[in-house]
Parts: C-alpha cells; structure tokens; sequence
C-alpha cells in the first residue's frame, strides 16, 4: 500500500468508536415539530432530507473517497425513532470492555434530557413490545428465539448495477412516470403509491444535497490548500460530488463515489441490519476499469490506491450498538459489508477480471475489520483466483469466505426467481443468499433447535428456570420409541415457530407502516414500478429467512438417545435425564461414552447422518413456504454468527455429552470435536443434506497453518473446496488456527479431536502429540501465523 | 477377496503422494527402525494402546478384561498386566477412548468401500491411495487385490514400501500400482542392520529391479541427525539413484520426534537417543548434495 493508504489505514483502525447524539436530536427535533403533518413515507423522507441539509459533513486528510455516516470516523449514529437507548445503555456502552462505544458524560446528560422523554411510548420498540403476547415473550426470554426487527430494521440488502447506470436524477424521472401512470380511478391504492413515489422523489433530492454539500465543502477546503496537489484533489472531489450521485458515474472514481454516497444514504435513513452491500463489486467496476485503462486515464496502482480509500470508509462505519445491552445477546458484533468476488454475470459467464484480483490484494494488504469478501466459485470461474483466494485464507485473518456461485443461483431459481436475476443476485451478511438490487431478503432471527429437543425432554418445562412455556408433549420417560420421541419434537418445533412467526408477520407490518424507507426503495427493483416500500413488498422478490442453529448438537443428541435409550438401551431414559439435570456430576463416565460412543454429525456415518436429513427435512417443513404478510416467503437459513454461544448460555446439558451453556455447534458444521475423521468426512456429511433448499448454510473448518504449506497445501484445499462445491454444498471458510486456540485444545482435548497438525512429512491429530511436541507447534504456529 | 491387517485409514492425506490421498496402513514390518513414527506398525499381531491422558479411572475395563490382566493403580489409573492378549474387550467397554486395540482384519471390499467414497476428492486434485504401513508387502495378496481393483475403477495408487520385500510381489505390485513411494535409508550395510535391523541389499537389489521393470518411483529418504545425514551416506544414495531410470522426485522427510509418545502408550521403549529436528540449513544442505544426482529433490513428501 502506498503512504497516502497507509496514513488512512493507521487512523481508522486507531480510531475508538465513539456514540454521535447527532442524528438522534435532528430526528427528535424533526418529529416533534412535523408528526402528523404528513403521510408516514412523507415524513420519513422529509427527515432524511433534513438530516442531509443539517448533519455535520466531513472531509478528512488524505481522503479521495469522501462521506461519513457521523460527524467524524467511526462516530456511529443512534435510531430513537426504532429503539431509544437509556442512560444506562448509553453508560455501559461507554464502559464495557469489549466493543466499547465511547459517549460523553455531557452527551448522555443531553440524550437522557432531550432524546429519551420524547420516544419514550413513541419509538417503534415501545409500541410493538406493548403488543408482543406473553407467550412470544416467554419463549424469548428463554433463549429458544432471537429477534431482529427488535433491534434494527430488516437489512443486508445488497446492490446490483443499477446505480452504475442511473444517477438520482434518472429515478426521478422513473418516479415521476410511475406517478403519471397512477390511475385513481381504478386502483384502490393509487393514494398510498403516491405518496410512497412523493416521499422517494424527496429522498432522491435529499442525496444530491448530501452529495453537493461535499462539493461545497471540498471547494472551499481547497481555497485555503497551500500544498498544490492536495488543492487539485480537493477540486477533483467537488467535481465528483457535483456529479454523483445525481448522475450516473462516468469513472472508476465517480463509480466507487457513487456507491459510498448510497451506502450512506440508506444507513443514515435507517439502522439496517449490516449496512448495505455493494454485491458483485468487481463485476460493477470492471467496464470502468478496463475503459480507462484503455485509455490511459487510470492505472493499476491508482484503481488499487481508490479501492483501498474506499475500504478504509467502510472499515470508518461500525454498527450502531443495540440497547438493552445489559442482555446477554447484545454483546459484541459486527456488521457485515460483504463484498462478491468472482461468481456468474447474468448471462451465465464468469464474472471474474483484473478487478477481483484487485480486490483480494486490498483485502490482504489492509487487513480491516470491515469490508469483509467472499469469492464465488463457479465451474467457470479460473484456478488462479481460486489460488488467489486460497493464499489469502492461509495468512489466518479467515477471510475470504467461498462460496459455490452455481448453487447460490439454484437456490434462488428454487425460489422461483429468473435465472438472469438469479446470477446477479449472491450472498450478503454472512451467507444469506438474496437477488441484488431485486430482494427484501429478511432475517427474522435465530431459532434455538437443541432447546425445542430440551423442552421436549421436560414436557414443555424450561429446566434452566422451572417454567413451563412450552407444549405439553408427554412424560419423556414414557414415549414408547425414537419415532414417539421424534413426533413430539416436530410437535413442540412447530408450537414455537409459530408463535416466532405470528409475531413476526406482526413486526413485518409495524416496519411497513411506521418505518418505510423511500431511500432504500428507490435503489431496489420493483419499488417504483410497483409504487410500494421495500418493506411493504415492493421488492421484485420478498423472501423471510429463519436462521436454525444448533444442527450438530441437535443431531448429535438424538442419535444419543436413538442408538443408546431407545436401540441398545444401555442407558434409561430417566437415568440419562437425571444425568443431564445434574450437568453431568457424578456420571462422567456416563458422559464420555455418549460423547465417544455416539455416532456424530460430520463423519460421514449413515446413523447419524441420516438423523440430520430428518430434522433438516422437519425444519423445511415447519418453516419453509410459511405465510407472511408479503405470501408465502418464509425460508429456511442455516447459518448461527455468533448466536450459537448465546443459545448455549440458554441450554442445559444436552444428551451428546455437552456440558450446560457450552456453546452449540456452529452454523451447519459438526459439534465441536465430534468430527474425527478429517475434512473429507466432514465434507461428505454435508454434502448429504439438500443444501439447495436453503438459503444458506455455513460451515467452518480449521486448519494449522502447516497444513496448508506450500504448493502442496494449496492445491489440495482448493480441490477440496471445488470437491464441497461438486456434490452440492453453499458455503465454506477456514480458521487458520492461531497459538491461543492450540492452547486451549491442550486444556480441552476432547473439543479438537480432529485438529489436523502437519509434523515433517505427514500429519498427525493435534492432541495426539505429547506435551513437548505440542509446545514446539504452538510456538512454530505464533511464528507462521504473525 | 483378501483380508488386510490394517490399523489405520487416513483421508485428507497430502504427503503421501500427489494430490489429495487415503493411505491405508497395514499393519506388519521386518523392519524396527529406531525412528518409527509409527510403532503399532511394527506389529504384524493385534496391540493394546492406552492412552492415560484419557482415562479418568472408572474401571470399566477391569471386570471386562478375561485375562484379568487390568489392575487398579495407586494414582487412580489402571496398569495392564503382561497376561493382556489384546483382545481388545476392555478397549470395548472404555467410555473414553483411553483403550484402543490397534489392528484389524478387514475385507478387501471393506476397504475399498471406504476409499471409492473419497473419490470425488481424488478426482478433483489428482490425487489417489497409498498403501503404507508398517510394510505393506508383508501381506502381499491384499496388497495385490487392492491395487488391482483401484485400477480397475481408476483410482490412482501409491506403494510406499522399504523395498524389504519379495521380488515375486514387488514385480507383480509393478503391473498395478502408478507409483512407488521408495525408502532409502543407510547405504552402510552393517549400519542399516543396526538401526533397522536388516539387511539393505534385498532393498537395493529390489529398487534396481523396480526400476528396470519401469515402475514410477519416488524416492523417500528419512534425514536423521546423527544416524544417516552424513555427507558419505547421502553421496552414497545420490550416486546409486543417478544410476536408476524411472525416479520422479527424491522426498528428504526431516526427522521428529513426534511419534515418541506413542511409545509409552504401547508400552515400548524408544531407542533413539534426544535428537533433534534437523535444522533448515542442515536440510537445504542435504537437499543440496542430492541435488548433484537429481534435479527433482524436495523437502517434504
């Protein structure tokens, strides 16, 4: 990277995130002087536009790409109109010690004086909690949900190539078609379209004055330049900002521009759950790349230098903490800017060029919390930027993510979209497949599936609290075989999606009629054509995602009480229950022959695999075509972020042998240490489940970095992640493991059974090793993976 | 139809041979070299490992030993007597794996059931099985019919051998196997019997047969600190390999100590004395000397 990147670099990721009360008394003061004088969509975009003419703007040193979200880097901006922090909040925030926000004692004192009494009954959070029954309540409390529209408003949307192509100016004139087109005398909902298309028409005005108040700014920064070349650059920016986003981009600068002034558009309108996402970022940039540099206008190194300025705007952007902090769900995360590499162009060729290998480098060189890219793996796409990719994964930071392009676009024509949309659509958050600039693809929340087994095994009752909030599915000691077993906990998986969904079709209509967003519907296709709000189905395609964790332990315990309870009954079921109340003490040996005796997920075992299709054939079937309030739009999700630690905390012991609130097994890779016979094995498993029915499903695996030495190790991960993709499986990424994690596999053994370690020349499992030869990896390790 | 005596099959197997390999490792060998990495392969009869890391001391294993062999210790843990037979029935009855019996009969078409399904994986990376050991051609018409059905559905095989084997099989292996991974060790003959316990010129007489007969071969040399990483015996192995047609590549597999604890679990003792890991200069030197009789040497398998 060059100094100009290195400086810019060095002050994001030294810079703490700090809370701006900014936006939260420009919206206070806004609502308070102009609720109920407008339509909802109305007043939604007049608000955006009024913190685009007020909001401190800035233009930092250095900068080539310019914006922010807040007054300054990494100032993150509340949402009191959804959820309104309390002091407290604000005070733990300030204070906690992992991913602080830092806040002012004067700003709090402000924020608890102006902002808070105003929301307080009037945020949507107050409002939609006072209607949530007692039963979703119950549920949630005990961890066998989460819920995201709680917190934010439904997001990971994902851009296609629309903006490349429209400047605001375009969609104003398709705005003002559509409303031409309304016909009040036919359509009963001609009202409501114009007044959504009026409040988009405003939001497009709102961003070319956010973008020329940079222009302004940038003007008269250069007027007082002394150093020449920074005053061109200065000048440079203002022309761009007097260009887009009103127009289309004619540049790779103007076309990086573009996106970020959007970005922040639609995450300055709302708190959307992981921002916004560029999608096929090399495939929108590339005709840029490739015309200037063609014409001798742009270099490799220049593009390289912008990409990275544009990377280190994202990294400047962290999510905006949740309230309620004090729950133990709230804890630290992240947003997900994710970034496609490679995968298909909508007429099925490979989307790969010189500007994914741009981007790898950036990814590699800067080495940020944020963007974050996946590449997309088709047949098509060529070895070496699969080996791009690989060398980057085995630096260690675990990134970049794979995905299998070919089965992304089959997951989506099984939901009934265009194959041309299909291929321009990819994946977002973390490994949600969506159709780009065409979806509301929408998480609703985690669901917790070992503890439906949990409440199965003590006949509704929670053991964790003693209360009874689930369905009455019969005295667990006396059901008569596995299949009895099993039909009480489709039973009971059905009682709590339900109440998940009922409530959620709820929250669905509290965001359609409370919390529109004009701004994020002109960006997506069919929102002015339809004349309808991204969140009141006006997206081409609308499709609810509800994400199950917990797949290996799940499946794991019922093959423990399959073969050991109910086939071999070796174990009582009531022996195994007073056992698993007890959290193991005192039958430890009981423990560790359900832990070693039990055939697991993720060793290609037909037992324990064929367990596994069974219950991911009962979530499709309680979740999968379920009927929101946009028609028959639920989906399964198979992905967990960090949820699954959270889900453990709220599980009790469970019969594969986990202790109580361990965490539960990852996404839809295998319990932790239950895998013993490699990555093939691994791969095989789930490979054995109809992955295609998804929309997504993660798996992680781990690696020494000695494994994946040399030539050698390359090329036989990049056949295993091709081999994953062959026989049908979405998504892939790698832990490169680190000295800490080794430390903890000596105290743990038995969590990293299958911890692969390369020793001279052949590979041995970790834990295997004695004391001294594990010292001696552990302190190679640090060494190969600084 | 054959039966192997097999202690192992591992997949994801990335030094054994090109691509990404299964090696199944028979159990059996002539020879005792003090460096054993692998010492349940010496073996050719069943073993009983124990792992006293695992064991937590419930005694399971106690009544379910029929020698009565297993005895309660003052630590907690439990000592098998010399009357063990390795039946493996307390390995059975272990909760925690501390017990495991190394050894097992197992059907040619088990074996390959096992292997066909890796073959997406050997496909996609060119990669194929290895048959190791101990030494695989001490059960050589397992050998014979493995290599013979993986031919006949296309899955690429390695023999990695000590070439302490009868000519008959090794010819015969020839006609089957696409390569052969080739130990060379000591060229000092009384100092091959030392530290492995045999002889060296069947091995050398065997290599040169391979090598006329056409085979594929890659030659793998051990580099042991103290024992063979002189420069005489490296010239030595260089010179009478430059004479051989058909060697593809020459693997210097640096020494480490690695399988030493799998010595206390088998209740054996370990020979060698503390030698380390050769080092990255002693290695490249080694590399190097080679280097004079083959274009193709490589650290590593």
């Amino acid at each position: 990277m060059n100094e100009r990147v290195r400086r810019l670099r060095e002050r994001s990721f030294n810079t703490h995130p700090t809370i701006s009360i900014e936006r939260a008394l420009l919206v206070t003061a806004f609502y308070q002087e102009n609720l109920g004088k407008y339509p909802t969509p109305i007043l939604r975009a007049l608000n955006f536009k009024h913190l685009c003419e007020r909001k401190t703007i800035y233009i930092g040193e250095d900068e080539l790409i310019v914006g922010e979200r807040g007054p300054a880097p990494k100032a993150v901006s509340t949402f009191p109109e959804l959820n309104c922090h309390t002091r407290q909040d604000l005070e733990v925030l300030d204070s906690r010690p992992m991913t602080s926000y830092h806040i002012s004692k004067e700003d709090i004192d402000l924020y608890e004086g102006k902002v808070v009494p105003y929301w307080k009954g009037r945020s949507m959070r107050d409002r939609a909690f006072a209607l949530i029954p007692d039963n979703w309540k119950a549920l949630y409390e005990a961890g066998l949900f989460t819920e995201f529209m709680e917190q934010r408003a439904p997001g990971h949307t994902a851009l296609d190539g629309t903006i490349y192509q429209k400047g605001m100016l375009d969609f104003k004139r398709d705005i003002a078609d559509a409303l031409a087109r309304l016909d009040f005398l036919h359509d009963p909902h001609a009202t409501e379209k114009r007044d959504e298309l009026m409040a988009m028409d405003i939001a497009c005005d709102a961003a070319i004055i956010f973008a020329e108040r940079h222009a302004s700014l940038a003007e008269s920064m250069a007027a007082t330049e002394q150093d020449p070349i920074r005053k061109a650059e200065l000048m440079e920016i203002a022309r761009i900002c007097r260009h887009v986003p009103a127009h289309a981009p004619r540049t790779f600068h103007e076309a990086l521009q573009m996106y970020w002034f959007v970005h922040l558009g639609t995450i300055t309108e709302l708190n959307g759950w992981d921002a916004m996402s560029p999608g096929h970022l090399d495939q929108h940039l590339a005709p840029f790349y490739e015309r200037e540099v063609a014409a001798g206008t742009l270099d490799r190194e220049k593009a390289k230098e912008l990409l990275s300025c544009f990377w280190i705007k994202v990294n400047n952007t962290p999510a905006p903490p949740k309230v309620g902090v004090t729950a133990a769900e709230s804890g630290t995360y992240n947003d997900f800017t994710q970034i496609n590499v490679g995968g298909l162009r909508s007429d099925g060729s490979d989307g790969s060029s010189e500007v994914s290998s741009l981007i790898l480098e950036v990814l590699d060189e800067l080495q940020l919390l944020q963007p974050q890219v996946s590449v997309h793996v088709s047949e098509k796409t060529p070895e070496p930027l699969l080996q791009t990719a690989a060398r980057v994964i085995r630096r260690g930071s675990g990134y970049p993510s794979l995905f299998n392009a070919d089965l992304v676009v089959a997951e989506q024509v099984g939901m009934g979209k265009s194959i041309e949309d299909a291929r321009e659509g990819g994946t977002s958050g973390c490994v949600e497949t969506g159709c780009f600039g065409k979806e509301a693809y929408i998480l609703h929340g985690y669901l917790n599936v070992p503890k439906v087994l949990e409440l199965v095994l003590n006949n509704g009752v929670d053991p964790l609290t003693g209360k009874k909030i689930g369905l009455e599915t019969g005295d667990p000691t006396k059901f008569a075989g596995f299949d009895e077993l099993y039909e009480a906990f489709e039973r009971q998986l059905d009682y709590v999606v339900s109440i998940k969904i009922a409530t959620d079709n709820f929250l669905q209509r509290m965001f359609a009629s409370y919390a529109p967003a004009p701004f994020l519907s002109v960006l997506i296709h069919d929102c002015i054509e339809k004349g309808r709000d991204y969140y009141d189905g006006g997206a081409r395609y609308n499709t609810e995602y509800i994400q199950c964790c917990g797949l290996g332990t799940i499946t794991d315990s019922l093959a423990a009480l399959k073969k050991h309870v109910f086939e071999d009954r070796t174990i009582s079921m009531t022996t195994l229950l007073d056992a698993l109340r007890r959290n193991w003490e005192g039958a430890e040996a009981l423990r560790q022959f359900l832990w070693n005796r039990t055939p697991f997920f993720g060793n290609d075992d037909e037992y324990a695999d064929t367990i596994m299709q069974r219950v991911y054939a009962s979530l499709l079937k309680t979740i999968d075509g379920r009927l929101s309030t946009r028609g028959p739009t639920y989906h399964l999700n198979m992905l967990s972020t960090t949820c699954h630690v959270y889900f453990g905390k709220k599980l009790g012991a469970t019969p594969n042998g986990r202790f109580a609130h361990q965490p539960e097994s990852d996404g839809t890779s295998p319990s932790h240490g239950a895998d013993r016979h490699g990555p093939t094995a691994i791969v095989r498993s789930l490979a054995k489940m109809e992955q295609v029915k998804s929309g997504g499903t993660l798996l992680n695996m781990r690696f020494l970095p000695s494994v994946l030495a040399g030539q050698k190790g390359m090329d036989a991960l990049c056949a295993l992640i091709r081999t994953y993709f062959r026989l049908g499986g979405h998504h892939m990424q790698f832990n490169v493991v680190d000295s800490s994690t080794l430390r903890d596999a000596q105290k743990r053994p038995e969590l990293y059974r299958n911890l692969l370690v390369r020793v001279a020349g052949y590979s041995d499992y970790f834990v295997d090793l004695d004391k001294y030869h594990q010292e001696e990896i552990i302190a190679r390790t640090a060494q190969e993976t600084c | 139809m054959a039966a192997g005596f097999i202690f192992d099959i591992r997949h994801y197997s990335i030094h054994d041979g090109p691509g990404i390999r299964s090696t199944v490792f028979l159990k059996g060998c002539p020879l005792a070299c003090w460096w054993c990495h692998n010492p349940e392969s010496i073996n050719p009869q069943p073993e009983l490992i124990y792992r006293e890391d695992r064991c937590i001391g419930c005694g399971a294993c106690i009544p379910a030993c029929p020698q009565k062999a297993i005895a309660r210790t003052s630590d907690g843990h439990v000592a098998t007597a010399a009357a063990c037979d390795a039946c493996g029935a307390c390995a059975a009855a272990c909760p925690t794996l501390a017990r495991e019996r190394a050894g097992r009969w197992t059907e040619s078409s088990e074996v390959l059931k096992l292997i066909r399904r890796e073959k997406s994986f050997f496909d996609s990376s060119g990669g194929g099985v290895t048959f190791s050991g101990g030494e695989p051609f001490t059960q050589p018409a397992f050998l014979l019919t493995m290599l013979k059905a993986c031919r006949d559905e296309g899955i690429h095989t390695a023999v990695d051998t000590s070439g302490f084997a009868a000519r008959s099989a090794l010819l015969e292996a020839a006609r089957y196997a696409d390569l052969f991974l080739y130990d060379l060790k000591l060229m000092d003959a009384a100092q091959h019997r030392t530290y492995t316990g045999v002889d060296n010129t069947l091995i050398l007489d065997n290599l040169v047969a391979l090598s006329r007969a056409g085979a594929a071969i890659s030659i793998r040399i051990p580099l042991i600190p103290g024992v063979n990483d002189s420069e005489e015996n490296l010239l030595a192995i260089g010179r009478f390999i430059a004479e051989l047609s058909g060697i593809q590549s020459v693997h210097l597999l640096p020494y480490h100590a690695s399988g030493r604890s799998k010595y206390a679990r088998l209740g054996r003792h370990y020979r060698l004395p503390d030698t380390p890991t050769p080092s990255l200069q002693q290695q490249e030197r080694a590399a190097a000397l080679l280097r004079r009789f083959h274009a193709a040497v490589t650290l590593g398998g």
